[in-house]
């Protein structure tokens, strides 16, 4: 291969890392900018997805012989199963501590993540074929691999764009531009805009700043459940430890962009992709040391810029 | 007057028969422990529990005295383990001992501490939680990955025991771990103490409740941080090194995840953040319900044959979901711990006592 070929081929994984990253990205970012709460469960809502996508494939009979059906019944169910699950969980855990201190919701999300990793466990141990019967709870399930491999280049051509990559591509790019129009042009958007702007005054327009934080967890959840039906595809392989790892990076993601800004947060994810990606293909022995290098760059940015890429500087008030 | 006054006495004399109880219960439990039949005997598993008392107290300092919000005790905890081990086990040429060994586990673990402060003390509340957690990730990462030194995910081992003329440190034989943890979180217990009303622990304090009003006192805060958080890392790595002679292992580096920072977090919370007694409480209930609890109900369930392969039938896999729902039942319900730490000062209760005093009519006293 030659170093052009090699940077190309980066590039392609990376991106395609980084859209994954972006989507639980963007339910970081919004949640945080609108109630300042770093939700630690997202990751772990995005797990539960990955779950309910393989128990469907399941239900559908494992390898499916319509590949198609399986995936458009995934992205009908897993999203408005996040969204609500993530609904359900500001509802009854971060809502009525609203006005406490911020730690204190801090660390409800911490409980509320460990409540759903050993959910995922559990889950895990379902008596169904996917799962490996049921008797290894806690080892990782394969996911099938329901697109195959088809190189989209030819099939002896030297860089790999397959049918995953595009895929990838396919779902998540109109969902970023629909999300996009929809906080930037709609009066629920407006009114998302203003709650994350100043509460308080939002709620004296005549918000009802309850239902706009609870939308903005329900459109975080259902972006998390898209996510996970996309990464179950990707990367073929889902455990109930997936959801803590996909959510650091999302959220270094989201630091890293700009909290609280919606394109940084898409930007913060594609750098932590391609990041990935050259750590994983070109370093030697880069792939044990990403991890390092991801966090090494998440403490640069918060100590040297900490409002990120794109965030704007916000004074603490007195 | 006088009534609130008996009452207040009684209070305090009860507080301190319950303490002086306690503190009987723990010192003859070694004795009790004899006459338990065979299949209840639990004070074997009791230093672990003084070891992490231990840590907890130093995650305290940090987080329940000086407000900033830690999540990466497990790294420091770890570069206790590591140290005491490298500079321990005979493959290496340091074998320098237990004691010695300690020491230099404790001043490692509070340079760590002062390194991280540095970028840390500039940061506010929840960023303070993020640039930990990514320090504890990056730890375990070192560690697993220089495996020239740390032997990887095998962890280093056998470490130092105790060494102390007459007295007999094995693995069967856990009445002289105990008696000497005892001693050494009393140590750690009349510190913590000592600092927190000192002029450093009373910064501290003040720094938590209100920091620019702090800073506008004159107060050198990014100072009294980063001393909070060197200290408080040294105990933990104490901690650390006191865990990894226990267990004669350096254990391995994904011990020291993320889950176990949480862990000792719990033990602060769910005692209450800073308050010592409370971290104490919270010790004996976190990792009591861990390593005592779950462990004889497991034993109990596989002596009459009630485990089988259903994942839901262990005891042990319902661990993160009873952390999680006390974590958040505990936010909910009392979010300042089972014993709060005391908000008002003693100087400030006597003068509200003088003006109550004051104020009441005449031949009330």
């Amino acid at each position: 291969m030659s170093t052009w070929e090699i940077i190309l081929q980066l590039l392609i994984t990376g991106l395609a890392n980084g859209l994954i990253i972006a989507l639980i990205a963007l339910g970081y970012t919004m949640v945080y900018g609108i109630v300042e709460l770093i939700n630690f469960a997202h990751g772990d809502v995005m797990m539960l997805g990955c779950f309910l996508a393989l128990t469907i494939v399941g239900l559908l009979g494992g390898e499916v012989a319509a590949p198609w059906l399986a995936i458009g019944l995934m992205l009908l169910l897993v999203p408005p199963f996040c969204a609500a699950l993530n609904w359900m969980i500001d509802r009854h855990v971060y809502r009525p501590l609203r006005n406490a201190p911020k730690l204190t919701v801090l660390v409800s999300a911490i409980g509320v993540s460990f409540v759903c990793v050993n959910l995922g466990m559990f889950w895990g141990g379902l008596p169904m074929e996917v799962f490996g019967g049921g008797a290894q709870a806690a080892s990782a399930k394969s996911f099938p691999d329901l697109l195959g491999y088809h190189n989209l280049l030819g099939n002896d051509a030297v860089v790999q764009l397959t049918s995953k990559e595009v895929m990838v591509a396919v779902i998540t790019v109109p969902l970023m531009i629909l999300l996009t129009w929809f906080v930037s042009r709609t009066r629920l958007g407006t009114a998302m805009r203003a709650v994350a702007q100043n509460p308080t005054a939002a709620q004296l327009m005549g918000i009802d700043t309850n239902r706009v934080v609870g939308l903005t967890f329900i459109i975080g959840g259902a972006l998390a459940g898209v996510a996970s039906v996309v990464a179950a595809l990707y990367t073929t392989s889902i455990s109930f430890q997936m959801g803590y790892r996909n959510g650091l990076d999302a959220f270094t993601a989201a630091v890293l962009g700009g909290i609280g800004n919606l394109p940084g947060a898409v930007l913060g994810a594609l750098c932590i992709g391609l990041a990935r990606a050259v750590m994983e293909g070109w370093v030697p022995n880069g792939g044990q040391w990403s991890n390092t290098v991801v966090f090494g760059v998440l403490i640069l940015v918060l100590v040297f810029r900490p409002t990120g890429i794109l965030g704007s500087r916000v004074r603490e008030k007195v | 007057m006088i009534p609130s006054v008996l009452s207040v006495a009684s209070v305090a004399s009860v507080a301190s028969v319950a303490r002086l109880s306690a503190f009987l219960l723990v010192a003859l439990l070694p004795a009790i422990d004899l006459l338990l039949p065979t299949t209840w005997k639990f004070a074997s598993l009791v230093p672990a529990i003084m070891v992490y008392a231990i840590i907890g107290l130093g995650l305290n300092l940090i987080t329940g005295f000086t407000g900033l919000f830690n999540l990466g005790s497990a790294a420091f905890m770890a570069i206790g383990a590591y140290t005491f081990a490298i500079l321990t086990c005979p493959i290496y040429p340091f074998q320098i001992g237990f004691f010695p060994g300690l020491l230099a586990a404790t001043a490692m673990g509070g340079i760590a501490g002062l390194l991280l402060s540095l970028p840390v003390m500039r940061l506010r509340g929840d960023y303070v939680a993020i640039v930990t957690l990514g320090f504890g990730e990056i730890v375990q990462d070192v560690l697993k990955n220089l495996d020239a030194v740390t032997k990887g995910t095998q962890g280093l081992n056998p470490v130092a025991v105790p060494a102390m003329p007459g007295v007999s440190f094995s693995v069967g034989n856990y009445v002289p771990w105990y008696y000497l943890y005892l001693v050494l979180l009393i140590a750690v217990v009349w510190l913590c103490h000592n600092l927190r009303y000192s002029r450093l622990g009373r910064s501290w304090v003040a720094v938590r409740e209100d920091e620019l009003a702090a800073r506008s006192m004159g107060l050198p805060t990014p100072w009294i941080k980063q001393i909070a958080f060197a200290l408080g890392s040294a105990l933990c790595a104490t901690g650390g090194a006191m865990f990894a002679s226990l267990a004669g292992t350096s254990i391995e580096p994904g011990f020291y995840d993320f889950q176990q920072s949480v862990i000792i977090l719990c033990i602060v919370i769910v005692g209450g953040m800073g308050n010592i007694t409370g971290v104490l409480l919270g010790a004996c209930i976190m990792v009591g319900f861990n390593s005592i609890v779950l462990t004889k109900l497991t034993e109990m369930m596989s002596r009459n044959g009630w485990t089988g392969d259903n994942v839901l039938a262990s005891p042990g896999n319902w661990k993160f979901m009873l952390y999680g729902i006390a974590l958040i039942l505990m936010m909910r319900l009392r979010p300042k711990g089972l014993l709060p730490a005391k908000e008002v000062p003693a100087e400030l209760r006597y003068r509200d006592r003088d003006r109550d005093r004051d104020k009441a009519p005449a031949g009330a006293n």
